[in-house]
């Protein structure tokens, strides 16, 4: 019965989120037990540099160091992992990285920089049969040098913008050089890493289990004994799992009826943190179908959206809430409140956009648009933010048919041009303008632009920002990218993710960041038991 | 009876030939693509040339025709082939998952069996009296709640009343049979129902049919008890269509459990087929339907054959 109503539930919230901020800083630490969470999918190789799911970073990256990594209490701040220092030269071109020293992988042989070159040899230049879906960040590498066993030295053909980011990618696991010299192929079936936790087993559609190594860098780290991933498909099962305690957590992202639910049930034995989420839904045009090879229909169906009411509406029941433009509000390099203001479609004046979508859809003589909207069958949040688009657009006179295909289905819908107008996703593990802009770059540039458009000016500022060394610079290049692309509308935000995690209130040590790629290694976590 | 058998078994070939041709060429018609999914699914950017090495890699890039050719190579030999998402070999996969789904069919079948035969031949016999009222309803209720809503209702229950779920990961019977029931009663309770509701009705119908012909009667004219009549000369045809039933929903069991194994979070045949669909991973889906099918034509072939060792006239017609 506590369910229907708001107010327990309010106060419950209140209290978990007390709970959180007085309990992170005071206590100690205490070594042992198994943390138990639920992965909504399964890894579908073991190979970090051929997978972009988190369904692999949850249960594989704590066997696994990078060279660098974020640091989750000061995101975007960037800290070393298997860096112990490094130095950027004044060009640019020169990034020299002195590792930890007594770092050991999980078969007992030592790190060096070999690993590390052999490492960023295989994302860069991938071997015959090796995929590498990170190679074009590292485009720039010209070589890899070690002077000796702590020193790896990068040159680079020009400067990089985005290259401390890209260091710190989650997804670039060291290897151990002499494996994959001998079978570049290693790391697909095996798992040798110089992470916090050892592989123990992987039974498939089942569960993934590590044990604490004994022997990794940090001293005193980890504090689990073991942890155990557990596949588990349905959210609705995930929430009742949780709640009957079989796990501590799922660390992608509740729903908000999740969290009420769970909440409600379980009151302070859960703690929930949010934060909004380096994720969003587009809304990308076929610009080879009319009549969205007019920019002017393009940008009225963006300026017909109030965004800023569709977050209060949609926050409360689904994970969307931020407003902003292509990056995340709150990033330091997200355009500000004034900046959104002058962005066509992120106005809080709706009355004054409508008037002037009205004005265009008359002006291209399509006042009564029809058309479909290809979506994805994918629930949360990608047919509730479907739903309140087709209502927004229905308050203009404008008429769209709802079509949702199954993932392979949408792909190729969207991969082919088979569509009008279609929800897209753009998610990654940092807001980095190079990364996050290259769904808006030419098609010929691109090849997760679906828009099918070439637009030069923006494929320069892409350039522009990414090949600046001035941090002002880089501001004002990614400025006009923004307004460039959402003027032209070829593909055009939503509505920004919010990150909501419920967790076990035992489970202490982890902090919820922007986003869920990031802060999966598990070595500061532990069980208050 | 052994030419019977070996006629049989000759008719099983080509159907599973039929299943073969049938769904490779289907799985190729539909449209989609494995390699983008696989590595655009959660927004990656990639290069065309990855992309095409990535098809080259999995045989995506031969004719059609060559496909088939190496699948039904690897068929003949017994190779199953690699799943084209996990890169794990179909055989593994299929058979982690195959002891799962055979018991919780077993015990589904059990509880089945054990709940229809006395309550249909109950029925039958006090038919339009209150016990047959009874078991009708029971029967009814059986049919109209489906297996996973069942299932939702008796975790949301057993969270409710005891704070408690069954475990999530799969224990063997062998290692630790309390842990391993403690997960698969559940679902067994949710499946056996709606399947006992099937064979409790058709055990009642298929009674009542037989109690009405003539050799029962002449039976009963003859002074036999009535309980030798009932089960000697009345069950063993009126089981007939009974098997049927049973063995049809037995082979169903194997992979259409989806949305229940979802429910319980089971790793079963069904979410594997599932998955495997949604995925567009034509081995594994391949090599499933084959499995599939292959339970369906020998669980056939075994209702046969109980036939005919139920019914003479079926093995000399």
């Amino acid at each position: 019965m506590r369910m229907k109503h708001g107010y327990p539930i309010a106060l419950a919230l209140l209290a978990a989120f007390a709970l959180t901020s007085a309990t992170a800083e005071a206590q100690t630490p205490k070594k042992g037990g198994t943390l138990k969470f639920a992965v909504l999918d399964e890894p579908p190789s073991y190979d970090c540099h051929r997978v972009s799911t988190f369904a692999f970073i949850h249960p594989v990256r704590p066997h696994y160091s990078t060279l660098l990594e974020f640091d989750p209490d000061k995101y975007p701040t960037i800290r070393g992992d298997l860096a112990q220092s490094w130095d950027i030269s004044k060009d640019g071109l020169t990034y020299t990285f002195k590792l930890r020293s007594g770092v050991k992988f999980h078969d007992g042989s030592a790190l060096t920089s070999a690993d590390v070159k052999a490492t960023y040899e295989r994302i860069s230049n991938p071997p015959q049969g090796v995929v590498s879906l990170r190679k074009a960040s590292y485009g720039d590498i010209t070589s890899i040098e070690t002077p000796d066993a702590l020193t790896v030295v990068f040159k680079l053909r020009a400067p990089n913008a985005s290259m401390l980011a890209n260091f710190a990618s989650p997804w670039d696991c060291i290897y151990s050089a002499a494996k994959i010299k001998t079978d570049p192929k290693f790391p697909e079936k095996n798992v040798l890493g110089t992470g916090p936790f050892k592989f123990v087993e992987h039974v498939s559609g089942s569960h993934w289990v590590g044990e604490r190594f004994n022997d990794y860098f940090e001293p005193g780290k980890p504090y689990l004994d073991n942890y155990r991933a557990i596949f588990i498909k349905s959210s609705a099962a995930i929430v009742n799992a949780l709640q009957g305690g079989e796990i501590h957590t799922e660390f992608r992202g509740f729903t908000p009826a999740d969290r009420d639910k769970l909440v409600g049930a379980l009151g302070n034995k859960v703690v929930v943190q949010e934060s909004p989420w380096v994720c969003n839904l587009v809304l990308a045009f076929n610009t080879e179908k009319k009549p969205f090879d007019d920019a002017r229909v393009r940008r009225a169906l963006s300026l017909a959206l109030d965004r800023w009411k569709g977050s209060e509406a949609l926050s409360k029941i689904a994970i969307v809430k931020p407003v902003g433009g292509i990056l995340r509000p709150g990033y330091e390099l997200a355009a500000s409140p004034a900046d959104l203001e002058k962005i066509p479609g992120m106005s809080k004046n709706i009355e004054k956009s409508r008037a002037e979508a009205k004005r265009l859809l008359k002006e291209a003589g399509v006042s009564n648009l029809k058309f479909k909207l290809t979506n994805r069958n994918v629930p949360m949040p990608y047919t509730p933010v479907a739903v309140w688009m087709l209502d927004q657009w229905r308050q203009l006179g404008i008429t769209a048919e709802h079509e949702q295909l199954d993932s392979k289905l949408y792909f190729d819908a969207l991969r082919s041009g088979n569509y009008q107008a279609g929800v897209d996703f753009n998610c990654d593990h940092t807001d980095d303008p190079s990364l996050q802009f290259i769904k808006y770059l030419s098609s010929d540039k691109s090849t997760i632009n679906y828009g099918r458009y070439s637009d030069r000016t923006l494929d320069h500022l892409y350039e522009m920002q990414a090949r600046t060394t001035d941090p002002e610079q880089r501001k004002t290049f990614v400025r006009e990218f923004e307004f460039r692309a959402l003027s032209e509308a070829y593909t055009v935000p939503t509505i920004w993710y919010n990150r909501i995690i419920v967790h076990a209130a035992q489970m202490k040590g982890w902090k919820i960041t922007p986003s869920h790629y990031i802060n999966q290694d598990l070595a500061d976590v532990w069980l208050d038991q | 009876m052994l030419r019977y058998t070996v006629h049989r078994i000759l008719l099983m070939i080509p159907t599973l030939l039929g299943v073969a041709v049938l769904i490779f060429f289907l799985l190729r018609i539909m449209p989609g693509d494995i390699v983008e999914l696989k590595l655009l699914g959660e927004g990656a950017s990639v290069t065309p040339d990855v992309l095409a090495a990535e098809r080259a890699r999995l045989g995506l890039d031969k004719t059609l025709i060559w496909q088939f050719v190496d699948w039904m190579g690897g068929l003949f030999t017994g190779d199953l082939g690699v799943s084209m998402w996990t890169e794990r070999p179909v055989a593994h996969e299929i058979g982690i998952r195959l002891e799962l789904s055979l018991q919780v069919a077993i015990m589904a079948t059990i509880l089945a069996t054990a709940i229809a035969l006395p309550l249909g031949t109950l029925a039958a016999l006090f038919r339009d009296t209150w016990i047959d009222h009874t078991i009708r309803v029971f029967a009814i209720a059986g049919l109209a709640v489906p297996s996973f809503w069942l299932g939702m209702v008796l975790i949301l229950g057993l969270l409710l009343v005891f704070n408690w779920i069954p475990p999530l990961t799969f224990t063997p019977l062998y290692e630790d049979p309390w842990a391993n029931l403690s997960q698969l009663i559940w679902p067994a309770i949710a499946v056996g129902y709606r399947y006992s509701a099937v064979a409790t009705r058709m055990t009642r119908s298929s009674l009542l049919e037989v109690l009405k012909e003539d050799y029962i009667r002449t039976a009963r004219a003859k002074g036999v008890y009535e309980r030798l009549v009932v089960a000697r000369h009345a069950m063993r045809n009126a089981l007939l269509p009974v098997i049927t039933v049973i063995g049809l929903e037995f082979a169903f069991l194997i992979g259409g459990l989806v949305v229940t194994e979802q429910v319980f979070n089971l790793n079963g045949i069904g979410k594997l087929f599932v998955q495997a669909v949604a995925h567009g991973d034509y081995t594994l889906v391949q090599a499933l339907v084959m499995l599939v099918a292959s339970f369906f034509i020998i669980i056939n072939f075994v209702v046969d054959m109980l036939y005919a060792w139920l019914d003479p006239r079926i093995r000399y017609g």
